[in-house]
Formats: C-alpha cells, sequence, structure tokens
C-alpha cells in the first residue's frame, strides 16, 4: 500500500507544480491577478512536501526490505546493511531520477523562502520557471521511470546493490553532486526571468550570485568525491579518467567557473550581462546534458547504467525545449539589452574575460572531446574513443594563461590598469616563484624514490602553483601595505567575507595543481605476481605478502592479504587489500587498502588469484601528494561557502525590496 | 539579433546529432584488430586433443573463425547459418571452443551438427583474449596473408551472412 501512496503523492505534486507553481503565476503576472501571483511560494512548498513524502515511502520500501518493489528487488537485498539499503534508493536510474526532482523541489522551496524582498512578479517568474523544470523531471518519472513498479508474486529476495556502490564515497557523491547541477536551475531561472522582464541589472546579478556559487561549491564538493570515490573503489589508482560520465559533470563545473566570474562583473560594474545570462543558461543546459548523457545510454561509459531508447527521446526532447526555449528568448532579448560599463583590455574586467573565455574554449574542448565519438558514428564515420591523451593535449594548454590570470587579477584595478604598475607590483611575486617553483622541482627530485629527471611539466606545474600561492599572499599584503603593523589586523578583520572567500578558492586551486603535477610527475606503479613470503618493491618502499586469510563479510566472503610495508629498517604499515566476491551478485571486488599521508599515499590492490590460489597478481603503488587533489577541491568549496557568507548579501537585501516590481512578464519560456 | 541567434543554432546542431546519435548502440565496437595479422596461438584439436595447430598451417587460404561454446545460447541460434555454409561454401570454417569441456562440445557437435572443418579447444579461455572476443559468439575472417579483415559481435543472422560474411568472402577470392 505504502508505495502505491508514494506513487500518488508524485501525481499531486505534478498537478501541484502545473497549476499552483507555474501556470496560474506566471498567467497572474502576465494578467496582474495579485492572488494567482502570491499562489507560488505555498505551492513549492507543497510540492516540496508531496515529493519527500514520495521519496520516503520509496526509502521505506527499501528499509522494509519490500521486494515486491521491482526497484527494491533489483537493487536491494536483505543481508545489505541499513545503511546501504537507505543509499540503494539512488544508486538505481529511478531512484536518482526521483532524487533529482526531491532536489529540484527542495532548492525551490529555499528560493522561496528567502527571497521575502524580491518583487512578487519576479518571484513568481522564477519560481514559475523551476515549476517547468520540475514537471518536466516529474513527467520523465512517471511516464518513462516508474520507481514504484510492483512485481507480482514478490521476489523472495533482492539481487543486492552493485557493490561498487555499497561504499560511504557513493553516500554522498550523488547527492552533492545533484545539489550542484540543481542549484544551477536556480541560476537559470534568475537568468530567465531577468530575461523574461528584459531588467539584466546589478540587482539581477547579486540576487543569483550567492546562489550560483552555492551550487558551485556542491558541485565541486561532489566531483572531488566521486574522483576519491574512484581511486579507492575502482583499484586501478587513478583519480580521473575523462570518461564521459565524469565530463559530463566537468563541463557544468567549469561553465560554472566561468559563470562565477562573469557574475562578479555585472554586479560590481554592470558589465557582461547578456553573457552572463548566457553563461547561465549554458551552465543549467550543460548539467542537463550530463543528465541526458548519463541517462540515455548514447554514449558509452563505466556510468551507464541505464540504456532505454524511450528515455533518451523524453530527455531529449527536455533539452530541446528547456534550452532551445531558453536560448530563443535570450536571442529575441538580447538586442534589446545595453552594454555595461566600458573598460580598457588591460583592466580586471579585461582579465576576468579573458579567464571567461578561456574557461568557456576549455568547456568547449572537453564538451567535443566526449561527443567527438558520437558524432563521426552518426555521420557514419567510424567508431572511434577519445583518449586522456588528447583531453591533457588541449586541457592544458587552455588552463595555462587561465591560472596565470588567476594571480594578476585580483591584483588590477576595475575599468583600467596600468600595465607598468602591475609588473611592478607583481615582479617579486614572479621571483618568489620562480625560485620556488625551481627549488621545489629539484628538491622532488632528489628526495623521491622514482627517477624520472627533471621534468619541465613538473617544473612548470609547481611554477603555477608557487605563481598563484604568492599572488594570493601578495594580495593579502596590498590591503595592508603601508599601514603601521598595530593596524593589519583591524584592517584585515575590515575586509569582506567573499573577498576572503576568492582568496581562500584560489589558494586551494594551487594546492589542487600540486597534487596533480606530483602525481603526475612522481607516482610509481608496479604490477607483480606475489606468494605467500614473496617480496616486491614501489617508489622505495618493500612490501612483504605476510599472510592470505579467507575472511567472511555480511554478504560477501572474500580473500585477505597481509602486506607489510616497509622503507629501509623502519615499518611503515600493515596493508590489507581484499578480494571480494559478493554472495548475491557474484561480483568480484577488489577492495584496496592504503595508508594514507599528507606528502604520499601507498596503494595495495589485490588482483587476480595465479596458480589456482598459490599466488596473487597484485599492484603496488606509491601516490605523492594525491591527497592535496582532494584537499585543493574542499578548500575551493569552502571559498566559496565563505564568499556566500558575505553580510553584503544580508544588507542589501533591503536595499532592494525598496526597488519597484518587474515589468509585466513577455513571454513563458520552455512552456 | 543575428548575433544572439548562434547559441541557438549552435545547440540545434548540437541536439541533430544527439537524436541520430540515440539510435545507434554504443557497444558495437570494431575490433583494433581488423587489419593485423591473427595473434598467435597454438590449440589441441577439439577431436584430438593431442594434436595441436598453429595459425601458420592455416595459411595461404581464406579461412573463417567462428568461436562457439555449448553454454552460450545464441550460438545455438547462429549455428544452422554455418551448417549451411558449410555444405554451400568452399572457405576453411574453423570453430573455437572457447571456455568450455570437451565432452559437452563433442556431443554438441553431435547434436546440433559439426560445420566446421576443424574444431580447435580454448578450454583456458587464453586465445579468446588474444582475439579480443568480450561475447561468444564471434566471428573472424582471416586472408590468405593471415591478416584479420572482418569481425562479426553476437550471433550470425541470414542477413549479416548475405551482405556482409559472404560479400567479404567473395572479396578476398574465396
Amino acid at each position: 500500500m505504502i508505495p502505491e501512496i508514494g506513487h500518488f503523492a508524485m501525481v499531486l505534486a505534478l498537478v501541484v507544480v502545473v497549476l499552483g507553481q507555474s501556470v496560474l503565476p506566471l498567467a497572474g503576472v502576465w494578467r496582474g491577478q495579485q492572488a494567482w501571483v502570491a499562489m507560488a511560494r505555498p505551492a513549492a512548498v507543497l510540492h516540496f512536501a508531496l515529493l519527500a513524502f514520495a521519496y520516503g515511502c520509496l526509502t521505506a520500501a527499501f528499509i522494509n526490505n519490500d521486494f515486491s518493489v521491482l526497484l527494491a528487488a533489483q537493487h536491494s537485498n536483505s543481508a545489505l546493511p541499513l545503511m546501504y539499503r537507505i543509499t540503494a534508493v539512488w544508486g538505481n536510474h529511478e531512484g536518482s531520477i526521483l532524487l533529482w526532482a526531491l532536489i529540484l523541489a527542495g532548492w525551490t522551496v529555499a528560493v522561496a523562502l528567502r527571497s521575502r524582498q524580491l518583487p512578487d512578479a519576479m518571484v513568481a517568474r522564477i519560481l514559475g520557471v523551476m515549476g517547468l523544470l520540475s514537471c518536466g523531471f516529474l513527467l520523465f518519472t512517471l511516464l518513462t521511470s516508474n520507481p514504484f513498479e510492483r512485481m507480482l508474486p514478490a521476489a523472495a529476495d533482492g539481487q543486492d546493490l552493485n557493490p561498487l556502490l555499497q561504499d560511504p564515497g557513493m553516500i554522498f557523491h550523488p547527492p552533492l553532486l545533484y545539489m550542484g547541477y540543481v542549484g544551477f536551475s536556480v541560476t537559470f531561472a534568475f537568468a530567465v526571468s531577468a530575461l523574461m522582464s528584459g531588467r539584466l541589472d546589478a540587482t539581477w546579478a547579486r540576487w543569483s550570485r550567492p546562489w550560483t556559487t552555492v551550487a558551485w561549491c556542491f558541485l565541486t564538493l561532489g566531483i572531488a568525491l566521486g574522483s576519491a570515490w574512484a581511486y579507492y573503489e575502482l583499484g586501478w589508482g587513478g583519480w580521473w579518467f575523462w570518461d564521459p560520465v565524469e565530463n559530463a559533470s566537468f563541463l557544468p563545473w567549469l561553465a560554472g567557473t566561468a559563470l562565477i566570474h562573469s557574475l562578479a562583473v555585472t554586479e560590481k560594474r554592470g558589465g557582461f550581462k547578456m553573457w552572463t545570462a548566457l553563461l547561465a543558461i549554458i551552465t543549467f543546459s550543460l548539467s542537463l546534458l550530463g543528465t541526458f548523457l548519463v541517462r540515455s545510454g548514447v554514449l558509452s561509459s563505466v556510468h551507464a547504467f541505464a540504456t532505454d531508447p524511450t528515455r533518451g527521446v523524453f530527455i531529449l526532447g527536455f533539452l530541446c525545449v528547456v534550452i532551445g526555449g531558453s536560448l530563443l528568448l535570450f536571442a529575441w532579448r538580447g538586442p534589446k539589452v545595453g552594454l555595461g560599463g566600458a573598460f580598457e583590455p588591460v583592466s580586471r574586467e579585461g582579465m576576468l574575460l579573458a579567464n571567461n573565455v578561456l574557461l568557456l574554449v576549455a568547456t568547449a574542448a572537453v564538451l567535443l572531446g566526449t561527443l567527438y565519438p558520437l558524432v563521426l558514428d552518426t555521420l557514419n564515420l567510424g567508431k572511434i574513443s577519445v583518449g586522456a591523451a588528447y583531453f591533457e593535449a588541449v586541457f592544458v594548454p587552455l588552463m595555462a594563461p587561465a591560472l596565470f590570470l588567476m594571480g594578476v587579477g585580483p591584483m588590477s584595478r576595475w575599468k583600467r590598469a596600468e600595465l607598468p604598475e602591475l609588473a611592478v607590483r607583481l615582479r617579486w611575486a614572479a621571483a618568489v616563484s620562480c625560485i620556488a617553483a625551481l627549488c621545489a622541482t629539484v628538491a622532488m627530485n632528489l628526495i623521491s624514490p622514482t627517477e624520472r629527471g627533471l621534468s619541465p611539466l613538473v617544473g612548470f606545474g609547481l611554477l603555477m602553483a608557487a605563481w598563484i600561492t604568492c599572488t594570493t599572499a601578495l594580495t593579502l599584503y596590498s590591503r595592508v601595505q603601508g599601514w603601521p603593523l598595530s593596524q593589519w589586523m583591524p584592517r584585515l578583520r575590515q575586509q569582506t567575507s567573499s573577498w576572503y572567500g576568492m582568496l581562500l578558492a584560489h589558494f586551494g586551486m594551487a594546492v589542487l595543481i600540486v597534487g596533480v603535477t606530483l602525481v603526475r610527475g612522481y607516482e610509481s606503479e608496479v604490477a607483480v605476481r606475489m606468494a605467500v613470503g614473496d617480496v616486491a618493491q614501489s617508489g622505495g618502499y618493500t612490501f612483504k605478502l605476510a599472510r592470505l586469510s579467507p575472511i567472511d563479510g555480511p554478504n560477501y566472503t572474500a580473500m585477505r592479504a597481509d602486506f607489510v610495508v616497509t622503507k629501509g629498517e623502519r615499518l611503515i604499515e600493515t596493508l590489507h587489500p581484499e578480494k571480494r566476491v559478493y554472495t548475491v551478485s557474484r561480483m568480484p571486488m577488489t577492495e584496496v587498502s592504503i595508508d594514507r599521508g599528507v606528502t604520499r599515499d601507498i596503494y595495495v590492490a589485490l588482483g587476480e588469484p595465479l596458480d589456482g590460489g598459490a599466488a596473487w597478481a597484485v599492484r603496488l603503488y606509491y601516490k605523492p601528494f594525491v591527497n592535496w587533489i582532494w584537499a585543493g577541491c574542499v578548500l575551493m568549496a569552502l571559498g566559496g561557502f565563505l564568499a556566500v557568507a558575505d553580510r553584503r548579501y544580508r544588507l542589501r537585501r533591503t536595499e532592494s525590496a525598496a526597488l519597484p516590481g518587474g515589468l509585466p512578464a513577455a513571454a513563458n519560456p520552455g512552456a | 539579433m543575428k548575433r544572439y541567434l548562434i547559441p541557438l543554432a549552435l545547440f540545434l546542431v548540437l541536439a541533430g546529432f544527439l537524436a541520430v546519435g540515440l539510435q545507434r548502440d554504443p557497444r558495437l565496437v570494431p575490433s583494433p584488430l581488423i587489419g593485423k595479422p591473427v595473434p598467435v596461438f597454438s590449440a589441441p584439436r577439439l577431436d584430438q586433443p593431442q594434436t595441436v595447430v598453429t595459425p601458420a598451417e592455416l595459411r595461404g587460404q581464406v579461412w573463417v573463425l567462428n568461436v562457439w561454446a555449448s553454454w552460450c545460447v545464441p550460438c545455438r541460434i547462429e549455428h544452422p547459418l554455418w551448417v549451411d555454409f558449410a555444405k554451400t561454401q568452399k572457405v576453411a570454417l574453423v570453430g573455437l571452443n572457447y571456455k568450455d569441456k570437451r565432452d559437452d562440445a563433442l556431443a554438441w557437435l553431435q547434436r546440433y551438427g559439426d560445420p566446421y572443418r576443424l574444431s580447435l579447444a580454448d578450454n583456458g579461455g587464453q586465445i579468446g583474449i588474444d582475439w579480443g572476443v568480450y561475447g561468444v559468439p564471434e566471428t573472424f575472417i582471416v586472408d590468405r596473408e593471415g591478416v584479420i579483415r572482418h569481425k562479426h559481435i553476437g550471433p550470425v543472422t541470414p542477413e549479416a551472412m548475405r551482405d556482409d560474411i559472404l560479400p567479404m568472402l567473395r572479396k578476398l577470392g574465396a
């Protein structure tokens, strides 16, 4: 009975969102009916409540092992630990789409509740646009992927959750990623409603800025968690594979990064208006495209777990309506919007524009690489796959100037900066970062157990990291320069938290680059055959296979190996990698064992048994500075959250309340 | 106005590609072995396990390698086509019995007919790995110089036999 109630709640939610949150309020704005406009907020809350209830019903089926629900029978099992039964709800296509719809409803409620100072008409438009998006996703769920489908008679037990997903990293990865993807829908709705009303002004930018930043932070964390999960769960020791689905999450991140910077210009200087609106549309479109690529099975990837052509057709239709509609609105409204304030090429605006162009070209390059196999296949030019080599060859040269500009931008003035003056201010940063990078490269080469010789790429990567760090420190110093030491703390306390957030995020990027560069330059991977008592070397460490013992887990059996890791005479750690076989799915899984550290990870993975189990294929990795990659991502996200905490976003809210209400709506996009 | 239509135009092109792409199966991957010499192997004959065969012995003629197994249901679907092929074509059809038990394989051939001029056994699946077999059945066409010219994944259908395999064999002059 509970699943049917949940299904009914979903249908009700669709009715509420179509009528109460979208059609009536949008019509109300158009016809000037205050009562209709006022419906948007309560409808958004009710919609969220209904979806949360439906989601709860589905979760109940998983928790109670109700295997008459097809989804639970396919993706859960009575032996599955409770925590994974709860997360199994989104470890499949239907459940994850419902989670997407729920998170969208959640963002909508957040906008509804935190927009009291915005004009009613604008709120109605924003909620209306988000409601239409919800409507698309709910229709998709109800028509093509109903999570409440019954299977009668019920299965005796479930087929178990994919063992790859039975992992703490998997608990948070999809929700965080969706928070990011869906969060961009808020920015999208702000941009579309601003285009509808024809008012693309600083107020609009100031309002969309914190929402965009929060979504970007979630996306950053979600991608980082996915990468960390791939690193320890897949057992290949890699942290980024340029897989189509990874790219699908990376594309909105790149565009979103460009959007954050362009919003800064629109808010502070009133420039880049149409460019910002376009970026808002592009960022959310790429989020939707990512969903399409993952859910339609149009590209083959390790993640593509649902391939159903009707779903693909539905999402493609939805994409055309949403993206096509909003771009049409953009084309129609664009020519009427005036340009912002003028600026010189050498100015903060100029550099932010250059950064935007570089990021967008990088986005296009990654998109091209991701879709190229599909395009060639469509044109009957053969089947190919684009590998990491392409992405690295294209991506690195595009990012290098962007990273250089990251150092210069925050130091330069708005509107017009003087090159000689900038050069004088930055000369010490340049000198210090060159020396630091050179020293670090030589030092790494001396202490690194892997002999690679001096690599110009490592040197360059470290130079970029040092450059960003030095210029960030210099930016910080520039605010207290010329003040007596006693005034430094008060001066620094006066700075806004959004400014600190920017510095922290930029510094996070430097940390990330150190990780990427050093892992690339000095990692060591050894694949050997080992029997009990054998000894092997990797990255200067000695690995001894001490013992092999069979063990029993709750829903798997495993072979566990004990590796004693030593360096010289010193015992470092005993590692216990496992090879598991999950009882229900009979799926083998490599459970790696990692000794984590600030400067290196030691990573052991069991491969396949050889000679009838007498020996094992073993992979031994030494990964220098790999944790800096994720630490950098966390710093970037923290920087974003710090920026949002800025008092300005709370103070100015009262100011904007004094502004007159929006003009009558001009169009209803995407409907 | 025109300038502002560029994003829409780009999106429509992309949507067009996606729409056509939806009709395709991304899992159909051509073998990287096409155009390459056959991987070296030495396989025992299924009927006489003491006799070992290497690809060198098949050189100088066009031959077809059909990978099959008694446990493989789709193999049973395509099998009548091969029985018919053996009756009507002069080309050497070589069977590779993949990850199977010898008794099961021989019983299966007895029951459904044995079209193979030569039957090889790959009980451990090693040869299959060298040939890039990832699903059974799979079929390869090898030319006189010992170069793989065509690969068919999955059961051969009458259409595939008529439109791909036989024309390729004719082209190779078999």
